[in-house]
């Protein structure tokens, strides 16, 4: 049975390489815009995401603004708010609400979600499994340019008259469903809702295609005990994705539904003005149900490729196989079963019965065990390791830091008891932006620093790097470690001003602290975008493998085509973390090194499977006389 | 085929392909499990909502009962339809794949009146959500069949350009699987609808 198949899928291959090998010339339209290369398709969402991180920094500081100095004359940013800065020369308060939603949506799903895994898994799936290219190109394209067309109506939602969504990124209803409820509850709600739908056919088209291209079009010899650890995440990733953003695609359904059409799904009993609305025997619990069953899953969705890129930076630059490689793809694993099973964790205060908050507790208390597997495994891959700071390394080293400080804080707000004083304040806020806001954001710059040469052909300024490391890692800490102490005092999120409560009137001066260093963290921005755009055209021009790394993509030529190899791809012979192996000549092996060619630093075991390579490589002799 | 001889020669030890599908297949399988996910989120939203009571009771249409006989014979005109495809019987691909085509419309024409007996019964789109329910997930499902009409006159072009033989039968099978995917997602929402009314 097993040779029939594999006949079917040589077929395949074959076909798919000969089609490739015509397509090299196009058009500027087909090779820069509308191109199903998944190099440039990955540099499309890398840009976009870089764009929408920028939007998202500035509309943070913007409210932090608000925050940190309430007293303060915004009458200066009149000529980019416009109407949104009142008659008093303050942020318009509704606008301000606008502003936290908008943040929130921007950062997690355009920014981290697309932004990271659009432009990791486009890029380093074919490349590190040795494919041409995606499974479906087209598909691919797809996926591109439904998330542009997402990001367009997103956008255009920010200048609209009435503002963009401002129910927060969770969008509730009641408060998402009526556009009593804040101006943004209007068109910008609607439009919110339809960029929201668009965004979820671009993943699901990417999640297939990510899917499909890891499982079947491997290169001979990359098993999947031998596939990097970049590749796990992608694929546990996109499993994720497959299966929570229907989910919220129903959510949306249902919520477009109760607001353009009437029906009653979420609303219930809702007077205004004294008089009653016409929909009965809807629930807003069940939207948060619904909606939590993917916004659980989303925190994974975006921490995942950025663990991933994590464990390939630093066992590369640690010089040292990474630690534990099963165990680490074990916990990604279980962290994805779990990632379904605690979403009730965000409900604890919704009346929820107290034994099902504890069961949701214990599970949710579970997950700290695969992570502390993973954050151990990062340190002892670093222990002892022949360390070299790269910019992309400190930044992967940050990343693991707030995995663990922001992890921490997990553990308190995951107790159903806890959660009651701590539910809906800055204490969460601190804590997700750690967990899963600052990590996932270091590893996609970690990635963009390390995977730079190979998207660009050129090496990006390692001293500025370290700077705008530097900053961006202080500063961070700066802006959310303050942030813990003001939410154990009870201060609730999105609240425009605290000025009028005499309880929330000490800590302003730590909210100011707070927000000088968003402002500090926002410009250090600014180095890695000068440091990105020159070294695209100005950088010095990198080598095939500049960080002596093992893994596929390091074997394609410079400036890699579309096709990714020249001539047949590499076959695999070994696991991508042969780093530093006793009696090896150099420190690392790549992937494509048979062990037949290395007697020298090969374990036992290792040498039994040079007989199975010889049935390898004869066949390749074969292969390549008839190309 | 030098690939056939190159796989013969490989040692049945060495992990090469250890999946090997067609992607696009494969591809089609994620496609039905998230379509799954979508179904699986609301019929559960569907329990939930129940559980909380002020819940309105009601007959469904008669009408389910037929369009559910309509789905069956066409899942078995399909699978009908990619046997005659593996014999290489075009003519008898085409008249099976048609007739599909034409069932699958008269289920999505049979589910639009029972949505018209649902009417004369007084349960509308908009009011309690039971009713609600029943108009998105009916409604969900028919532009899926919709999406697999489609499909099928995409197959029927293959045919007609006698681009599906015994050789060449991925399209074919997609489709196939497909087909039978819907019929049996309606029949699982088809009895949900009748324990959980």
């Amino acid at each position: 049975m097993a040779t029939v198949d594999i006949h079917v899928n040589s077929e395949v291959h074959h076909h798919d390489d000969h089609e490739h090998e015509h397509e090299h010339h196009g058009n500027f339209w087909t090779s820069y815009i509308f191109c199903q290369d998944h190099k440039v398709i990955a540099k499309q969402f890398l840009i976009t995401g870089m764009a929408w991180a920028l939007i998202g920094g500035v509309l943070s500081v913007i409210f932090r603004l608000q925050l940190g100095f309430p007293e303060a004359q915004l009458e200066w940013l009149r000529p980019l708010l416009g109407g949104w800065i009142t008659e008093q020369g303050k942020l318009d308060p509704e606008f301000y609400l606008a502003l936290v939603t908008m943040h929130g949506t921007i950062m997690v799903f355009f920014v981290l979600t697309a932004g990271l895994s659009g432009t990791f898994s486009n890029f380093l799936i074919p490349l590190q499994v040795g494919a041409r290219d995606m499974a479906s190109g087209f598909m691919n394209m797809l996926s591109y340019w439904f998330f542009f067309l997402s990001s367009s109506v997103m956008f255009t939602s920010l200048f609209i008259s009435t503002g963009p969504a401002g129910g927060g990124w969770t969008v509730y209803p009641p408060l998402s469903a009526l556009p009593q409820a804040v101006q943004g509850s209007g068109l910008g709600m609607t439009l919110w809702l339809v960029s929201m739908a668009l965004f979820i056919i671009s993943t699901l088209l990417g999640g297939i295609n990510y899917i499909t291209t890891i499982i079947n079009m491997r290169t001979q010899g990359m098993s999947f005990t031998r596939m990097p650890l970049t590749i796990w995440a992608f694929f546990f990733t996109a499993v994720i994705g497959l299966l929570s953003f229907p989910v919220l695609f129903g959510a949306a359904l249902l919520l477009i539904f109760d607001r353009s059409f009437g029906t009653s799904f979420y609303l219930s009993d809702i007077y205004i003005g004294g008089e009653a609305l016409p929909h009965v025997g809807g629930s807003p619990i069940l939207f948060q149900h619904l909606f939590w069953f993917l916004g659980h899953p989303e925190v994974y969705i975006v921490l995942l490729p950025a663990l991933g890129i994590t464990s390939e930076i630093i066992a590369t630059n640690s010089r040292k196989p990474i630690f534990g490689y099963k165990a680490m793809v074990g916990s990604m694993l279980f962290i994805t079963i779990l990632s379904f099973v605690v979403w009730a964790h965000h409900m604890f205060v919704t009346g929820m019965n107290p034994f099902l908050g504890s069961i949701f507790t214990l599970l949710t208390l579970i997950i700290a065990v695969p992570s502390a597997v993973k954050i151990f495994n990062y340190v002892t891959t670093l222990w002892k390791g022949n360390i070299k700071f790269t910019a992309a390394m400190m930044f992967s080293i940050g990343l693991v830091s707030f995995f663990l400080t922001g992890g921490i804080t997990g553990l308190f707000l995951g107790n159903s008891a806890v959660d009651i004083q701590l539910h809906d304040t800055y204490f969460v806020v601190a804590h997700f932006h750690l967990v899963m806001g600052s990590a996932s954001f270091f590893g996609m710059i970690a990635g963009i620093y390390h995977w730079f040469p190979k998207m660009f052909g050129r090496m990006m300024d390692e001293r500025l790097g370290s700077i705008h490391f530097w900053l961006t890692f202080v500063g961070v800490y700066m802006v959310f470690f303050p942030m813990h102490y003001i939410g154990i005092a009870g201060f609730p999120r999105r609240y425009y001003s605290w000025t009028n409560f005499e309880t929330f009137n000490s800590f302003a001066d730590l909210n100011m602290l707070v927000s000088i260093a968003a402002i500090i963290t926002l410009s250090a921005q600014f180095i890695f975008l000068f440091n990105f755009f020159y070294s695209i055209f100005r950088g010095k021009l990198a080598s095939a493998n500049p960080w002596d790394s093992t893994t596929l993509e390091w074997t394609t030529p410079r400036h890699p085509g579309h096709g990714n190899w020249i001539g047949d791809i590499p076959t695999v012979y070994r696991w991508p973390y042969d780093y530093s192996k006793p009696g090896a000549k150099e420190d690392f092996i790549p992937q494509t090194i048979p062990y037949s060619e290395t007697p020298e630093s090969n374990l036992p075991h290792e040498n039994e499977l040079i007989k199975l390579e010889m049935g390898n490589t004869g066949a390749i002799t074969i292969d390549e006389k008839k190309h | 085929m030098e690939n056939t001889l190159r796989s013969e020669m490989k040692i049945v030890e060495e992990p090469k392909k250890p999946l090997s599908m067609h992607p696009k297949k494969f591809a089609m399988w994620l496609f039905m499990g998230s379509v799954m996910m979508l179904f699986a989120s609301l019929t559960s939203a569907y329990i939930v909502r129940q559980a909380e009571g002020n819940w309105l009771y009601f007959e469904l249409p008669a009408l389910f009962y037929y369009t559910t006989a309509i789905i069956f014979v066409s899942s078995v005109t399909m699978q009908w339809a990619y046997f005659a495809a593996k014999r290489n019987e075009v003519g008898l691909v085409k008249t099976l794949v048609i007739i599909t085509s034409v069932l699958g419309v008269a289920f999505l024409v049979g589910q639009f009146l029972a949505w018209g007996d649902l009417v004369r019964n007084s349960i509308h789109f908009v009011g309690n959500p039971s009713g609600s329910f029943l108009y998105v997930i009916t409604g969900l499902h028919g532009l899926h069949i919709v999406s697999a009409v489609i499909f099928l006159l995409i197959v029927l072009n293959s045919a007609v350009k006698l681009r599906i033989h015994s050789k060449n039968m991925a399209q074919m099978e997609m489709c196939t699987t497909y087909w039978h995917f819907l019929g049996v997602l309606w029949i699982y929402l088809f009895i949900f609808l009748l324990v959980f009314r």
